[in-house]
C-alpha cells in the first residue's frame, strides 16, 4: 500500500469518525501545494447560473476561464441553447495593460444584437480584478443601450471559494427576481431552487410536482428562464435543494416577499419521498396530499422490488463518496443503504461544520470524514478503508480506477439522472454495473502472473534446473 | 430598443476558442518527465480547471498543485504561497522535478517567480530538492501551444549539461503530440540503431496501464538523467515548422550545446515521414529497415484501392497548427480536398507552412489562423464540406452539418482512446485514412436507397 503522510496543514480537515471529538475544520482556503479537487469563485457562479438557458453568459478574462468550461455541464435545456456557447473577451496583453473595458462593450453590444438574449450575465475572472475595470458601469451602459439586461457577476476566481461565487450568483439572481408579472400564479406553487436539470432531472421531478397538482413558476436554474425567474417571487414556497448553492437567494426572497423555505434532497427513495411530502404537507391542501400519497405508493412500490437483485449483489460492499457540498453526501449515504452497501469515507469540497456535523451523525464508526480533500488522501483512505466504489466526479475518476474500483459520476457532467425514484434505480444500476463489473478482474490477474512468476522463479532456483533435467528424462 | 440593430457579422468576443490557454499546454510538457508535478502559480481555479479537461482527455490521474492565490496574496503577492505550496508538494509527492507555470494572475501582478525560487533554494540549502523549472506562461500572450513549447524549452534549460557527444545518441523534441505518437517515434528512432531522447515523453504517464498499489506519480517518463544528457546528442530532431523558431528548445540545444538540430514536419502523411526517414538514415548510417518499407508500400497500396472514394471531398481542418499542415498534407496526399484550414493558434505562419507542404492544395483552401469555432462554423456553413478533421470540440459543427468528424489531436472528451490516437508515420496515416475512407464510405451507404453492400 502507498504510504502517505497527511500535510500538516491538512490534518484539521480529515475525521474518522470515533476516534476524537468531532470538530473538523472547513470553509478555509485551501492548502497551498495541497492538490485541491477544489475550483474557484468563477466557478461557482457559473455552475449556478449556466442552466438559464435563454440568457447570454460572457466571460471577462483570458480565455482559459471559458475555454474550459464551454459546455461543460449537463444541463439540458427544453428550448433555447444559447447557455451551452462559451462567450469570452479573451483579454489580450494590450488590454491587460489598457484595460479591457471597451473591448467588453463592444463585444456585450455584439452579442446582444446577433443573440438577442433575455439577459445578459457578465462573469468577471480574476485578473478582471486586478486591471479594475468598471464591469458594473459597462454593464449599466449596455443595459441602457440595448434594454437588455446585463448583470455583473462579480466572479474573480481568487476573491475567495467556490462558495462566495454562489453568493455572487445568487445576488445577480436577485437583480432579476421581483421585476415580473406575478397574476395568475396559483396559491398551491412553488419553485425549485438549486436542481441543476442535469441529464433531465428537473424535468423529472417537476412532473412529479405536476402529478401532486402542484404548479412550478421558477426552475432555478435548471431548465431556467429569465422571464421565470422574474415572477418567482409570486410563489407560495421555495422548495431548495442543493443549499450551499441556493440558500440565500431563498433567504433574500423571505425576507423581501415573505416567502418560505423548506430544504430537501431528490435523491435516494427516503429523501425524494420526504420532498414531495414536505411541499404537500406546507400546502395543506386535501387532494395535493391525496395525490402525493398515491404517487410515493406508485412509485415505491414499482421501485422496490427492481432494486433487488442489484441489492443482493452489492450487500456489504463498501463505498466512498466525495461531493461539491456535503448536503448532497447525505443522501448517497441514505441511497447506498437502501442498496445495502456502507459508506467509509465521506467528504465534499464546500461543507460547512453542520452538514458535517450531520454527515458524521449518519455515519457509521470508522468512517473517515475529508473536506477539501485530494489525490493522494483519497487514493489513501481508499486503500485503508478497502473501498468497492467512488462516488465522485471527473477529476476522482482515475483514482478509483487505478486502485482497481468501481466508479460512479455524481457530478455535474453526468449523462445519466440520478434524481427521483427512476434515477434512484438509474443510480442502483450505476453502482451496480461497475461495482460487479468483470473487468476488475483482470486488472487483479495481472498481479497475479507477476506473483506466479515470482513462484515460479523462486522454485526453479530452489530446484536447479528441474525443468531441463524433466525435458530430458521423457 | 433592440429590434432596430442590425445583426452584427463580426464578433470581439470569441466564441467557442478553437484554443485553450497557455498553462495547459505548460502542464501537459511537464507530465512528460520522469516523476514531475506540474505547478501552477496563481488562484486553485485554473489548476482544477486544467485538470478536469487533460483527465477527460487521457483518462488517466492529472495531478497538478496550485499556489492557490487569495486575496491577500492578489494585493502583497506570491512569494509566501509558492514556497508553502513547494514545500507541501514536495512533502507530499517527493517529485524529481517540478514545473512551475504562471497564470494570468501571478503575471499580471508582476511576481518575480525567479527570485522567489531562488529565495526558496536558499531557504533550502543543504537540501536534497527537486529540479525547479519555471516558465512564464501569461495566457493572454498565446495558446496552449506556446505553453507546451516554452515548456520544454525551459526543461532543456535547466535541465541538459554539456559534456562529450555521445554517437548514436538523438534528442526528439515531438511537439504536441499523443501517447500513441511518442511511442512509435521512439520505436523508429531505436529501429535506426539510435539512442532516442524524447522530451517530453509522457507516453507511459499520460496513457499507462492498470496499478497494484496507488502510485502517487505516474511512471515513465523523459528521466531527469535523459534529459541532462539531452546536451551530449549526435543530433536533434524537433517537429513542426509554425513554431516560433529562434526559441524553439531544439534551437537552445544547438545554441548551448552545438548539437544540430534538425527541423522536420510532424510526420503525418507519406511527404514528411519519408523525410524523417532520410534524415533517420543521414544520421544512423543505416538503410530504412524493411518492415517499415513495407508499411509503406502497404499504405501508398492502400490510397490506391479507395483514392476514389475521397477524392475532392471537401475538408475542414481545426486544431493546433502544426497538427493542421499535417493532417492536410496527408489527405494533399490521397486527393482530398481541404477547403478550410484553422487554427485558434497565431503563429502568422500556417499559410506559408500549407503551402509548403500541400501546394497543390493550399490555393483551393482557406486558410485561417486565430478564429474560434463559431468562425469557423460560419464559413463551413458556406462551403459544405463533407468531412471535418479535428479534435471533439468540433462535433458541435458536425453535428449541425450532419457530416462525419474524424477525431484527431486534443481534447477528445467525447470518445475513448484519445491518448491512443496514432497520427504520425505510415501506420497514424493508414489508420486515421482508413477511418476516412470508411467514414465516406458510410455515409454513401447510409444516404443510398438501395442500400448496397458492396464497394
Ligand atoms: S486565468 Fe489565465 S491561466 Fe487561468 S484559466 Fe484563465 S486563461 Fe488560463
Ligand atoms: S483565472 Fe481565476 S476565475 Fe479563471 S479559472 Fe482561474 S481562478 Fe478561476
Amino acid at each position: 500500500m502507498t504510504t502517505t503522510q497527511i500535510l500538516a496543514d491538512r490534518r484539521a480537515h480529515i475525521h474518522e469518525k470515533g476516534t476524537a471529538p468531532f470538530n473538523i475544520a472547513c470553509e478555509k482556503q485551501s492548502v497551498a501545494g495541497s492538490v485541491s479537487q477544489r475550483a474557484c469563485v468563477f466557478c461557482g457562479s457559473r455552475v449556478v447560473l449556466y442552466p438559464i438557458a435563454d440568457a447570454l453568459h460572457v466571460i471577462h478574462g483570458p480565455i482559459g476561464c471559458a475555454a474550459y468550461t464551454w459546455d461543460i455541464r449537463g444541463a439540458w435545456s427544453s428550448g433555447p441553447q444559447l447557455h451551452r456557447m462559451s462567450f469570452s473577451t479573451d483579454l489580450q496583453e494590450k488590454d491587460v495593460v489598457f484595460g479591457g473595458e471597451k473591448k467588453l462593450y463592444q463585444a456585450l453590444v455584439e452579442l446582444i444584437e446577433h443573440y438577442r438574449p433575455k439577459a445578459a450575465f457578465i462573469y468577471s475572472t480574476c485578473i478582471v480584478g486586478l486591471i479594475g475595470d468598471d464591469v458594473e458601469a459597462i454593464c449599466r451602459r449596455v443595459s441602457a443601450e440595448t434594454g437588455v439586461e446585463t448583470i455583473p457577476v462579480h466572479s474573480e476566481g481568487f476573491k475567495g471559494s467556490k462558495k462566495d461565487g454562489y453568493t455572487a450568483a445568487c445576488n445577480a439572481l436577485d437583480q432579476l427576481v421581483g421585476t415580473g408579472d406575478t397574476t395568475g400564479i396559483s396559491p398551491l406553487s412553488i419553485n425549485i431552487l438549486g436542481d441543476f436539470n442535469i441529464a433531465g432531472e428537473t424535468w423529472v421531478i417537476k412532473d412529479y410536482y405536476k402529478k401532486m397538482g402542484v404548479d412550478v413558476v421558477a426552475t432555478i436554474t435548471g431548465d431556467g428562464r429569465v422571464d421565470d425567474i422574474r415572477r418567482c417571487h409570486g410563489a407560495a414556497l421555495n422548495v431548495v435543494q442543493c443549499s450551499g448553492s441556493m440558500t440565500q437567494l431563498a433567504m433574500k426572497m423571505k425576507q423581501e416577499y415573505g416567502i418560505p423555505i423548506i430544504r430537501v434532497s431528490y435523491f435516494g427513495i427516503e429523501d425524494m419521498s420526504k420532498a414531495l411530502y414536505d411541499v404537500a404537507e406546507y400546502l395543506n391542501d386535501k387532494t395535493v396530499m391525496k395525490n402525493t400519497q398515491n404517487l410515493v405508493r406508485d412509485e415505491v412500490s414499482n421501485l422496490v422490488p427492481q432494486l433487488r437483485k442489484y441489492k443482493h449483489d452489492l450487500q456489504g460492499k463498501r463505498a466512498a463518496v466525495y461531493t461539491g457540498g456535503a448536503f448532497k453526501a447525505l443522501s448517497m449515504i441514505r441511497s447506498l443503504r437502501t442498496l445495502g452497501m456502507k459508506t467509509v469515507i465521506a467528504g465534499s469540497q464546500t461543507g460547512n461544520k453542520q452538514d458535517y456535523k450531520r454527515l458524521q451523525e449518519l455515519s457509521d464508526e470508522g468512517t473517515v470524514i475529508l473536506d477539501d480533500t485530494n489525490p493522494l488522501e483519497l487514493a489513501k483512505f481508499l486503500e485503508e478503508k478497502k473501498a468497492d466504489l467512488l462516488i465522485g466526479g471527473v477529476k476522482e475518476r482515475p483514482i478509483a480506477y487505478k486502485l482497481g474500483l468501481g466508479f460512479c459520476d455524481h457530478n455535474h457532467e453526468r449523462k445519466i439522472g440520478l434524481a427521483g425514484f427512476e434515477g434512484m434505480l438509474n443510480f442502483a444500476k450505476e453502482v451496480h454495473g461497475t461495482v460487479t463489473s468483470p473487468v476488475w478482474k483482470l486488472a487483479s490477474l495481472r498481479d497475479r502472473l507477476v506473483d506466479r512468476h515470482r513462484l515460479l522463479d523462486g522454485d526453479r532456483s530452489r530446484n536447479g534446473n528441474r525443468f531441463v533435467e524433466g525435458g530430458n528424462a521423457s | 430598443m433592440i429590434a432596430s440593430l442590425p445583426v452584427s457579422q463580426h464578433f470581439t468576443a470569441t466564441r467557442n476558442a478553437c484554443k485553450l490557454c497557455t498553462p495547459l499546454g505548460a502542464c501537459l510538457a511537464f507530465s512528460g518527465i520522469e516523476g514531475a508535478l506540474p505547478f501552477l502559480h496563481g488562484s486553485q481555479g485554473c489548476s482544477t480547471y486544467i485538470r478536469r479537461y487533460m483527465i477527460s482527455h487521457f483518462r488517466e490521474p492529472m495531478d497538478i498543485a496550485s499556489s492557490n492565490f487569495g486575496e491577500h496574496t492578489a494585493i502583497f503577492g506570491g512569494g509566501k504561497n509558492i514556497r508553502i505550496g513547494l514545500a507541501n508538494v514536495i512533502e507530499g509527492y517527493n517529485p524529481t522535478m517540478i514545473g512551475i507555470a504562471t497564470t494570468c494572475l501571478s503575471e499580471t501582478i508582476g511576481d518575480d517567480v525567479k527570485m522567489f525560487l531562488h529565495e526558496f533554494r536558499k531557504d533550502h540549502e543543504g537540501e536534497a530538492l527537486p529540479h525547479l523549472v519555471h516558465v512564464a506562461t501569461p495566457s493572454y500572450t498565446g495558446t496552449h501551444a506556446t505553453g507546451y513549447h516554452d515548456a520544454v524549452r525551459a526543461i532543456v534549460d535547466v535541465l541538459a549539461k554539456p559534456g562529450p557527444t555521445i554517437k548514436g545518441l538523438v534528442n526528439v523534441i515531438p511537439g504536441m503530440l499523443s501517447p500513441a505518437d511518442l511511442r512509435w517515434l521512439k520505436q523508429v528512432v531505436a529501429d535506426f540503431g539510435l539512442d532516442p531522447i524524447l522530451l517530453p515523453d509522457y507516453s507511459d504517464r499520460l496513457d499507462g496501464g492498470t496499478w497494484s498499489e496507488y502510485k502517487k506519480l505516474p511512471p515513465g517518463g523523459t528521466t531527469i538523467d535523459q534529459a541532462a544528457r539531452m546536451g551530449q546528442a549526435q543530433a536533434t530532431l524537433e517537429f513542426g515548422f509554425t513554431t516560433k523558431q529562434s526559441t524553439s528548445a531544439g534551437t537552445l540545444l544547438e545554441k548551448k550545446f552545438g548539437i544540430p538540430c534538425h527541423r522536420l514536419g510532424v510526420p503525418i502523411g507519406v511527404g514528411d515521414t519519408d523525410a524523417l526517414f532520410d534524415k533517420l538514415q543521414q544520421i544512423s548510417g543505416r538503410p530504412i529497415p524493411e518492415s517499415y518499407t513495407a508499411k509503406r508500400e502497404r499504405l501508398v497500396d492502400s490510397y490506391i484501392d479507395a483514392h476514389k472514394y475521397v477524392i475532392g471531398k471537401r475538408v475542414v481542418v481545426f486544431g493546433e497548427e502544426d497538427l493542421v499542415v499535417g493532417m492536410t498534407a496527408m489527405m494533399g496526399e490521397v486527393g482530398l480536398k481541404p477547403v478550410l484550414c484553422s487554427s485558434g493558434g497565431k503563429s502568422g505562419k500556417m499559410a506559408d507552412c500549407i503551402h509548403a507542404a500541400a501546394p497543390e492544395i493550399a490555393e483551393h483552401c482557406e486558410i485561417r489562423e486565430g478564429v474560434d469555432f463559431e468562425e469557423i462554423a460560419d464559413h463551413a456553413r458556406e462551403l459544405k464540406p463533407d468531412l471535418l478533421v479535428g479534435n471533439s470540440k468540433g462535433y458541435k459543427l458536425a453535428r449541425e452539418l450532419n457530416v462525419p468528424l474524424i477525431r484527431v489531436g486534443f481534447p477528445i472528451h467525447d470518445r475513448i482512446g484519445g491518448a491512443r490516437i496514432l497520427h504520425v508515420g505510415y501506420d497514424g496515416a493508414q489508420a486515421r485514412f482508413d477511418s476516412i475512407a470508411n467514414s465516406l464510405l458510410e455515409i454513401r451507404q447510409q444516404d443510398s436507397d438501395v442500400g448496397f453492400t458492396y464497394f
